[in-house]
């Protein structure tokens, strides 16, 4: 069949799935969705559509995530009347009423719904792109996200899929890779080395045999832009990973997928099998004398796998420990053949270009940094979930517009980005604009795309602490800036929390950093004293609050605090004595209580408990 | 499982990847899945297939911290430990728990009921705090909550 039957094919399935006429409901089951409760929501849709000899008909589908993961789980539906109405936080006791009243009598339910996603328009319903979290993204990376089913091929194929590789193989393998050079694209893992760049060193090493590596081993807590698009648009990914191969002349592929994420694995496998049914993957992809292949590598949980060349190691069967660099993988990469490696958003990012071109990718974000992000909005944070934005948007915008600003309208304190590698963004840098170049500027890295916000109960000796206890256990123990390293600062991070820190601790923290990104072997050591080295920067007073007065200011670090009832708050009833494990707290019902600080075990249960904010941190 | 049945079964999952070392971790996964653990006799008849030595096998095995080596509880418990759920009150889900069954994360219930993992980042920051109960991802918790489920899965 050649490329122009399949598409046509795939355009009449898309036709019956896009039809306004044919009611629908596509449940949102990405993992987040999951995590809410999707999977039940979607049984229970079905149960009740075939319950009903008229809804026997309605097309129940499984979709990626919109991004939208603060409303979980999210459910669109489309009634006969053809208003498409995306409805948020949807329980299994709503599904009867939505199933009676919007699929059965084509009444949507304004109440429980977020946005009109297609189709007539509804009173009191916005659309979706006019929403204050879409309205300021730009959706190239996650174009089909949460719109198609992602384990159905033809949807990806109607809506451009794969043209951005046909057109690839009528051009000169030379000429693909021009067009990303023009397009300004830079790798989108956190370094942001230009990917044009590196696609010509593996094009030009010599060799017969080349492969090309997809890095699906997102590591860095906090993020998870790169499983909300493997879960959501897999071909997107695929299809990157195909032109990559046409365009180094490799004719094997591999997917490194960490384990901790079954179900974009699954969509992987499903999506392999779908490219060999309709011939793109095999000797001749398309009849063309370009053969490829690809295989799926799970990884087996360690952080450090992330970096390109302990990933390959681990390919291999190896601990996936790195080695220094030259040889570049470009030149000796995967069982010591010319390899290149990408990360899972960059190439999602190279099927879209080819398929609109370099040039009207270029014209997407800034000077040095072109195109588009994902980041994932965590933290503190009123509107949680996955965006995308051009290039050079301020931290503002993200933050306060698209995210909605801090959770409960608390004061902003800070921002992490590039997860342990990155650093902590202080409010004063609020309107930095951000891109590869601002954010190395403050101290910070883009890194893979994580974004954590922290207000003013988060602190800050904490938050370093945190991240090095993580690079401390990741650490794969091979150099010794890197081993050594993590250790003390970690030991010293501790002693600070525990108010055990002296003044001069801060300087030695300063001095082995900057060791450590002088002299560690791979990215994780050189980066991993980020965390503490911003925080240095932008929160000192914190640091000697913690030492000289022994007192952590956010009331977190749990040797330092003690947890007091303000008896004129307190109303007695008894939330934070059933709360409290240790049963600290003592105190009549409707009397104010007390806590008893010999048996309190500093856990904060009792605080999270209390509806009156009586229970009071110092 | 007998250990004959389990000979078995291992030999049915090695028997089904090529000798090369680029399989040694993709078998010791699939071992993993049917057998639950790795023990010291799998370990050496995958030495053996892949003509490796014992040494090397573990050595592989132990730098993965997906690999375990005794059995786990019949309800394994994994909790998150990303930044999300750090400042979320992850820590405080931990905490619960590790009172509520008696266990440090690592380890197995006396009686074989509950196994107890921490876990760097399941990738679902946005509804944080979150643990995992036998595959199954629970969202938004708190310590309250994750007592709760260990209540009802008793």
């Amino acid at each position: 069949m050649s490329f122009a039957d399949i598409q046509q094919q795939a355009r009449q399935s898309w036709m019956r799935f896009a039809r306004p006429d044919v009611p629908r409901v596509l449940v949102g089951s990405a993992t987040c969705g999951r995590a809410a409760g999707a999977l039940d929501v979607l049984a229970a849709f079905r149960e009740q559509c075939a319950d009903d000899p008229a809804l026997k008909g309605v097309d129940i589908h499984e979709v990626g995530c919109l991004g939208m993961c603060y409303a979980e789980p999210l459910v669109e539906i489309r009634g006969s009347e053809g208003s498409s109405v995306l409805y948020q936080g949807v329980g299994v006791d709503m599904v009867p009423d939505l199933v009676r009243e919007h699929l059965g009598r084509g009444k949507p339910m304004v109440e429980h719904a977020a946005c009109l996603m297609a189709g007539p328009p509804v009173e009191g319903l916005s659309r979706f792109q006019d929403l204050p979290m879409i309205r300021h993204q730009l959706r190239v990376v996650v174009r089909n996200c949460g719109i198609i089913d992602p384990s159905n091929i033809d949807h990806y194929l109607a809506r451009g899929g794969y043209s951005g590789f046909t057109r690839a193989l009528g051009m000169d393998q030379d000429a693909v890779i021009e067009e990303i050079k023009i397009s300004g694209l830079r790798g989108r893992g956190g370094a942001g080395f230009p990917t044009g760049l590196k696609w010509s060193f593996a094009r030009k090493s010599a060799g017969d045999v080349k492969y090309v590596v997809c890095n699906a081993d997102e590591g860095d807590p906090g993020a998870f832009m790169d499983r909300s698009v493997l879960e959501g648009d897999p071909h997107a990914v695929l299809e990157g990973l195909l032109i990559a191969g046409y365009a180094i002349g490799a004719g094997h592929g591999y997917v490194y997928c960490r384990a901790e994420y079954p179900l974009a694995i699954e969509r992987l496998r499903t999506a392999i099998a779908q490219m060999r049914e309709k011939g793109l993957l095999g000797r001749n992809v398309l009849g063309a004398a370009f053969g490829f292949e690809i295989t799926i590598k799970k990884g087996a949980g360690a952080f450090v796998c992330g970096e390109e060349t302990a990933l390959m190691q681990s390919i291999e069967g190896k601990r996936g420990m790195p080695r220094s660099r030259p040889p570049f993988p470009a030149v000796s990469g995967l069982f010591g053949k010319p390899t290149n490696i990408n990360n899972v958003e960059t190439l999602a990012a190279v099927s879209a270009i080819l398929e609109k071109s370099g040039a009207w990718y270029a014209k997407i974000g800034t000077e040095k940094s072109k195109g588009t992000k994902t980041f994932s909005l965590a933290g503190k944070i009123t509107r949680t979930g996955l965006i995308e934005v051009p290039m050079g948007i301020s931290l503002r915008t993200i933050i306060e517009d698209i995210g909605g600003g801090v959770l409960h309208g608390k004061e902003f304190k800070a921002v992490q980005t590039g997860g342990p590698s990155g650093g902590c963004i202080p409010a004063k840098h609020f309107d930095l604009p951000v891109d590869y170049e601002h954010l190395a500027q403050v101290g910070s890295i883009m890194g893979s795309g994580g974004m954590i916000v922290i207000d003013h109960e988060s602190c800050m000796v904490d938050v370093a602490k945190y991240f090095l206890e993580f690079t401390e256990n990741e650490s794969c123990g091979k150099c010794v800036p890197c081993r050594m390293g993590t250790q003390h600062l970690l030991r010293m991070l501790t002693d600070i929390a525990a108010g055990r820190g002296r003044v001069d601790d801060l300087e030695t923290i300063r001095k082995i950093g900057d060791t450590m990104t002088k002299a560690s072997l791979c990215g994780l050591g050189q980066t991993a004293p980020n965390p503490a080295l911003t925080t240095l920067n932008s929160f000192m007073d914190e640091y000697l609050a913690h030492i000289e007065e022994r007192k952590c200011p956010a009331g977190v670090c749990r040797a330092l605090i003690r947890f007091s009832i303000d008896a004129g708050q307190c109303t007695g009833c008894m939330a934070c004595t059933k709360a409290c494990p240790v049963q600290a707290v003592a105190g009549k019902k409707k009397k104010p209580h007390r806590i008893d600080q010999n048996v309190c075990i500093r856990c904060g249960a009792c605080r999270q408990a209390c509806k009156e904010g009586a229970v009071m941190v110092e | 499982m007998h250990p004959d049945e389990a000979g078995q079964a291992i030999d049915t999952i090695l028997s089904s990847h090529s000798r090369e070392r680029e399989h040694l971790i993709p078998i010791l996964q699939d071992i993993q899945e049917r057998m639950s653990y790795l023990s010291p006799k799998a370990l050496r008849m995958v030495a053996d297939h892949l003509d490796l030595s014992e040494n090397d096998v573990y050595g592989v095995a132990t730098f993965y911290s997906q690999f375990r080596y005794h059995p786990p509880g019949r309800h394994r418990i994994k909790v998150c430990q990303g930044t999300a759920c750090h400042v979320r009150g992850g820590g405080l889900v931990l905490d619960a728990i590790v009172r509520k069954i008696g266990i440090s994360p690592g380890q197995t219930s006396a009686d074989g009921g509950f196994s107890l993992e921490r876990v760097a980042c399941f990738g679902s920051c946005a509804l944080p705090p979150v643990m995992v109960v036998d595959d199954k991802v629970y969202g938004r918790m708190s310590a309250r909550k994750a007592e709760k489920l260990l209540e009802d899965l008793e």
